[in-house]
């Protein structure tokens, strides 16, 4: 029998001393209203998230700290630094929220958070999470296959990719204010992609939560996608839109720097990013390198995607 | 200046120049070195280096734009702190990042154009180092001593090279740098071009 993370780690451990105390104090302030809670505590432990442990998705590995997990971000809408995400993420306001569905579908329509939150069995799944920078992280998120709301939507039979987009607010995202020459800057909103049947691989998450609460501001509040065996990049956060289209789309990195961040990403210890080695990681938490697994260790389940392409030119 | 002025300046230099340092240590007793510590101590460590860099290759230009002298007693002692901390770099990378991984730093230096740049940045300052003393100057004499250190101005470009071919493309920190590096260099070359033009033309009105 294996055992869950939170059989070996209770949550007193992965939560530090004190985001527990922050979070007891947040709710505390606003008398356990939990929409407001999530816009009163922004860093850590937001609302409670209940949902059910998928024993079919976990790893062996024990889970990054919270702490770790929530000020360790890569999310240029707030900042190019590691920790502005969680420095400045109360400025991001997840409520009141909708995300449109659209392009090339027979049911497109907007829906409001509350309503995605509720349109399928919420489940915890231990993910390994492998940033294109070469360190890693172990995370149990909340959330339900994308498949589930993109199956509402109906895709149309011309419908080859998925289009996500971030908000686009610089009240929100400060980051997104207009810099000198566009300097420190992507070109916003931020877009990501996957071919549909990525999208609908039941290892994509459609994700509004992690470590049993709601999604912190700057993991991608209220909610983003995980895609565990592609680099961290493509796992979109705080999304407004998800559209259907017959032709690849454009992806807010691969415009940056096309030599360095192509559309499939996929993690691949024996394709190197054009500056390092991707043969390698550095699990946060630990001191040695860790050697890094093809699709993240995910080979078994989504290789298959792959057959006959070449990826070193689908890098 | 007084032999007083130049112990207290160095004394100076010394403290602002161990902060850093002294930053990473504190940071080390208190668990504060972010989640990712080895990474944040390279690149502290790095920026550092280049910092002190920067700050050597400033004492003339200072000179010459304002006349005035007294910061190039301070040249040695920025030059060595700066071979200091890009050699508590490299020793960073060698020990705590690839823990004597040989094979795969030979691999990464030979594939990688920003770590080749940053490795010969550091090999062309040990030899500035170990000539460094008023002895060494002496035995190699002015003029060849002179030549030799101006293998600091490789060394600069490819260090401030090294830190962007490193970073990510929208990073605004390592082209400030490359700025500040083009404005000390070329405040040099203009003075050079200056006093050859004006040899030029003592040399002119003699014929």
């Amino acid at each position: 029998m294996r055992l869950r993370y939170s059989d070996v780690t209770p949550s007193t451990l992965y939560l530090s001393r004190r985001e527990l105390m922050a979070g007891a104090l947040a709710l505390a302030a606003v008398g356990g209203d939990a929409a407001s809670t999530t816009a009163a505590a922004p860093a850590p432990a937001g609302a409670a998230l209940p949902a059910t442990p998928n024993p079919a998705y976990r790893v062996d590995d024990a889970p990054t700290k919270f702490e770790a997990a929530s000020t360790y971000n890569n999310f240029y809408e707030f900042g190019v630094n590691k920790e502005d995400p969680s420095r400045l993420g109360h400025t991001l306001k997840p409520r009141p929220w909708h995300v449109q569905v659209d392009g090339l579908v027979a049911r497109p329509k907007t829906f409001d958070v509350e309503e995605i939150l509720k349109l399928a069995p919420l489940e915890e799944r231990i993910y390994l999470l492998r940033c294109v920078e070469a360190w890693s992280m172990v995370i149990p998120w909340i959330g339900y296959p994308l498949s589930a709301l993109l199956k509402q939507a109906q895709p149309r039979p011309g419908a080859k990719y998925v289009e996500f987009t971030t908000l686009k607010d610089p009240e929100q995202f400060p980051a997104q204010k207009p810099t000198f020459f566009g300097l420190g800057s992507l070109d916003w909103p931020y877009t990501e992609g996957l071919r549909l049947d990525e999208a609908m691989h039941p290892l994509t998450l459609l994700t509004v939560g992690m470590y049993g609460h709601v999604l912190p501001n700057q993991n991608g509040a209220p909610v983003r996608v995980v895609v565990p065996w592609k680099y961290g990049f493509k796992s979109a956060k705080s999304l407004v839109r998800i559209r259907l289209t017959d032709t690849e789309p454009k992806t807010a990195w691969n415009k940056a720097a096309p030599q360095e961040y192509g559309f499939y990403s996929n993690v691949n210890p024996n394709v190197d990013h054009p500056r390092w080695s991707q043969g390698t990681e550095r699990r946060i938490g630990e001191f040695r390198r860790r050697k890094t697994l093809m699709f993240n260790g995910y080979a078994d389940q989504v290789a298959s995607l792959y057959t006959g392409m070449d990826l070193k030119k689908n890098y | 200046m007084t032999a007083r002025g130049r112990a207290a300046l160095k004394t100076a230099v010394w403290l602002v120049a161990l902060v850093p340092l002294a930053h990473l240590v504190w940071g080390w007793w208190t668990d504060d070195l972010t989640v990712n510590p080895i990474e944040y101590v390279t690149r502290q460590l790095g920026e550092t280096a280049i910092r002190l860099l920067l700050a050597t290759l400033a004492l003339t230009p200072i000179r010459l734009l304002f006349g005035v002298s007294w910061p190039i007693t301070l040249r040695r002692l920025l030059g060595l702190f700066a071979f200091f901390y890009v050699t508590l770099h490299f020793a960073v990378w060698i020990v705590l990042d690839h823990f004597f991984d040989w094979r795969t730093m030979g691999d990464d230096i030979a594939k990688r154009p920003w770590i080749t740049v940053g490795v010969t940045a550091f090999l062309l300052l040990v030899p500035l180092a170990a000539t460094s003393t008023t002895g060494m100057i002496k035995r190699l004499g002015g003029a060849t001593w002179r030549r030799l250190h101006q293998l600091i101005y490789v060394a600069g470009v490819l260090g401030v090279l090294h830190y962007i071919w490193l970073a990510k493309k929208v990073l605004v920190q390592p082209w400030v740098y490359a700025v500040l590096l083009a404005t000390l260099l070329g405040i040099r070359a203009w003075a050079t071009a200056r006093k050859l033009s004006a040899r030029w033309i003592v040399l002119g009105s003699r014929g």
